[in-house]
């Protein structure tokens, strides 16, 4: 059963194939089984091959299939191969699951829009690239699929120090040899795991590079979901966790990673509670849980990082298709300060919504979101890289997403109705909100902490692959007064929430911002910093660098051809007297060539 | 006393040259006619004196076929001349300058 592997990737594919050739001759109707029927076969398919893999495999040993071999010259010979290990497995389950649920809300979402087989395509094809991305046993393959989804997601809205040493791209490989050859701190390994960090930290809209993610809302709010919620975005966590050990060999680096984590997490949440856009909101709480994820990655935390990737994902991707609904039955309405009053006449999608933003803020106990983002805050305190600032950062940006969350719950759901709903979501937007939120509740309960019943299914899943956390140890009762004060801020959060945005009145839909607010909801206005810094001076330069050594060659070049262009075109000026001159001077000059001795 | 060939070859050439001129430097479409006759009368001249030189009677044949062929050519440049005063109401011969670059 395991050997179905290759198919999880190949049915995606399949499927884009057959729509891209076929989707225009075929109903609406067949779009959709076909689109939404390949990536639910590749759900199951990974379903089966999971429980395969986990059957009799207690050490999680991983398992490697070969599909062909894709280059072969001069040493460099990379294959199409798979490499299942319990890391990749999470992820593979994420985005199957999660992502047949969103194809499936799509199906009616994106009904009555054009190109609708061509939709599914890309949705497939990226569905495939990014199962390719987590499933490849080699750099390049893997490359592969992170372009994959760029260009997917491009088109939806839109190595060499490594080889040099160690003459392969695959990554175990890799892995098993970097200690061996590269010292702790040196600095070829620094500027390795610099290198990489880059890329993620771009694929995954971290500052500094985050300014693409807000503006990616442009989209359909099901590309939203898949894309910028729960998987695309997630592919620099990936990449980070599967070159840990380069990381490890970078102290610097890997410190610098948990910076730009909690940079980032403070970021995006003072962002998000300053935007009137729902989807904005949500944009910018992608950035500051994915922050979340880095700060966990930053301190070592990998099964944590990992852990609340995959909550995330569900909470994120229920909240994103939450606010489609909403959008969708609001007629392209996104402007919170415009919705209001719609918890009676939406309930499916107020409850699930409602789920989804408690996940968020982690409120305790009862939802998923409070085990995965409580473990981090505990390990940046209490591993060996942690400190209290970045546990005092994490708490802070737990405070400021209870805040925004329920602040966007309250003026999209609750107050007076400023306008009326025109339809509700059938069984198919709704069946994908529902399984979510569900899991958004229960997902949780694999991985609790010490002194909650120590249950660590998922820690030890993943540690079947990654290292463990170093913790340098406290007692549980400093865990239980962590826990306790990450609990009270969440609460309190949605406590100011509800007293300052509950059933209150907010005329403007627009509403009037002094400079401090603009400046947040401007995203800390990175755009126009990076124009004054960035686009500014290069405009400055193209244009004071006009007309330099090389242009005024390539002007004399064309101004020549003018010249020769004006002076043939007055030989031509349609006067016979003149031609008759020129045939007269020709005659006499052939002539004189002739006779002249 | 008969003329020095040369002379008679140097008249034909100085015909020429003035029809010449008279072609390049006349305005009106007319008198281009009139110079292009004397042109072709300049070489009418010329075959004479080539006739008479070698005492056959090509050379007055050659004219004969020259005089014919230049009333012909009269006729239908008379009949040009008049299209083109339909046209452009003038005969200005620098006035038809349509197919110009």
């Amino acid at each position: 059963m395991k050997e179905l592997l290759w198919l999880i990737v190949a049915l995606p594919f399949a499927g884009a194939l057959i729509l891209a050739l076929a989707g225009k001759k075929l109903p609406r109707l067949a779009c959709a089984i076909v689109g939404v029927g390949s990536i639910s076969l590749s759900a199951i398919a990974a379903f089966m091959v999971g429980l395969d893999f986990l059957h009799g495999n207690s050490m999680g040993a991983p398992f490697d299939q070969t599909l062909w071999q894709w280059i072969d010259v001069f040493g460099l010979s990379p294959r199409i191969a798979f490499h299942l290990d319990t890391v990749s497995l999470t992820f593979i389950f994420v985005i199957t699951f999660v992502g047949a649920l969103i194809h499936l809300y799509s199906a009616p979402f994106m009904w009555k829009e054009e190109g609708y087989a061509r939709f599914f395509v890309y949705m497939n094809l990226f569905v495939g690239f990014m199962l390719m991305l987590v499933l490849a046993d080699n750099l390049l393959l893997l490359y592969l699929g992170w372009e994959g989804v760029g260009l997917c997601s491009y088109l939806l809205i839109g190595l060499f120090l490594l080889f040099t040493n160690f003459h392969t791209l695959n990554i175990q490989a890799i892995l098993t040899a970097a200690p061996a050859k590269w010292a702790v701190g040196s600095g070829v390994a620094i500027t390795t795991a610099f290198l990489l960090l880059g890329g993620a930290i771009g694929k995954s809209a971290q500052f500094p590079l985050q300014t693409w993610l807000p503006d990616a809302m442009a989209a359909p709010s099901p590309v939203s979901a898949l894309i910028h919620a729960a998987t695309m975005v997630t592919a620099g966590v990936y990449l980070i966790a599967r070159t840990h050990v380069l990381f490890s060999l970078a102290p610097i680096v890997q410190s610098t990673v948990a910076i730009i984590g909690a940079v980032t997490l403070i970021l995006g949440g003072l962002a998000a509670l300053y935007q009137h856009d729902i989807k904005r909101v949500l944009a910018y709480s992608t950035i500051s849980q994915i922050g979340y994820m880095f700060l966990a990655l930053g301190v070592g935390a990998w099964s944590a990082a990992i852990f609340h990737f995959m909550i995330h994902a569900f909470f994120k991707a229920l909240l994103f298709l939450g606010a489609g609904s909403v959008i969708w039955v609001m007629r392209n309405e996104h402007n919170m300060f415009r919705m209001g009053g719609l918890w009676k006449k939406l309930p499916v999608v107020f409850w699930t919504f409602l789920v989804g933003a408690c996940a968020l803020s982690a409120l305790p106990l009862i939802t998923a979101g409070f085990y995965s983002k409580d473990e981090i805050l505990w390990l940046s305190y209490a591993s060996d890289k942690g400190s209290v600032a970045l546990w005092f950062t994490g708490l802070a940006g737990a405070f400021i997403t209870a805040l925004y969350t329920f602040r966007m719950v309250f003026l999209t759901f609750f107050g007076p109705r400023k306008a009326e709903p025109t339809q509700r979501p059938g069984i198919a937007m709704t069946l994908p909100l529902i399984v979510l939120g569900l899991l958004s509740l229960v997902g949780g309960f694999i991985e609790l902490p010490d002194n909650m019943g120590h249950v660590t299914l998922f820690s030890r899943f993943i540690q079947k692959t990654l290292p463990a956390t170093m913790i340098t140890s406290f007692g549980h009762s400093t865990e239980l007064i962590a826990q306790l004060i990450a609990a009270a801020v969440a609460i309190t959060g949605a406590g100011i929430a509800y007293k300052l945005y509950y059933n209150k009145p907010f005329p403007a839909a627009i509403p009037v911002r002094n400079s401090w607010q603009t400046f947040f909801f401007k995203g800390w206005d990175f755009d126009q910093l990076y124009n004054s810094i960035i686009v500014a001076p290069i405009v400055f330069l193209s244009r004071i660098d006009k007309d330099d050594v090389i242009d005024r060659f390539y002007n004399i070049l064309a101004a020549i051809t003018r010249l020769l262009n004006r002076a043939l075109t007055a030989t031509q000026n349609g006067r016979l007297r003149w031609y008759a001159m020129m045939l007269a001077i020709g005659t006499i000059i052939t002539l004189t060539i002739l006779f002249y001795p | 006393m008969t003329i020095p060939t040369e002379q008679q070859i140097l008249l034909a050439v100085i015909l020429f040259c003035i029809g010449l001129t008279g072609v390049l430097v006349r305005r009106n479409v007319i008198f281009m006619l009139m110079s292009v006759e004397v042109m072709l009368n300049a070489a009418g001249l010329a075959f004479i004196v080539g006739g008479a030189a070698w005492g056959h009677a090509d050379g007055q044949v050659m004219f004969l076929f020259i005089l014919a062929m230049a009333a012909a050519e009269v006729a239908v440049g008379l009949a040009l001349i008049i299209q083109l005063y339909n046209k452009f109401k003038s005969d200005d011969a620098d006035k038809a300058s349509d197919m110009r670059g």
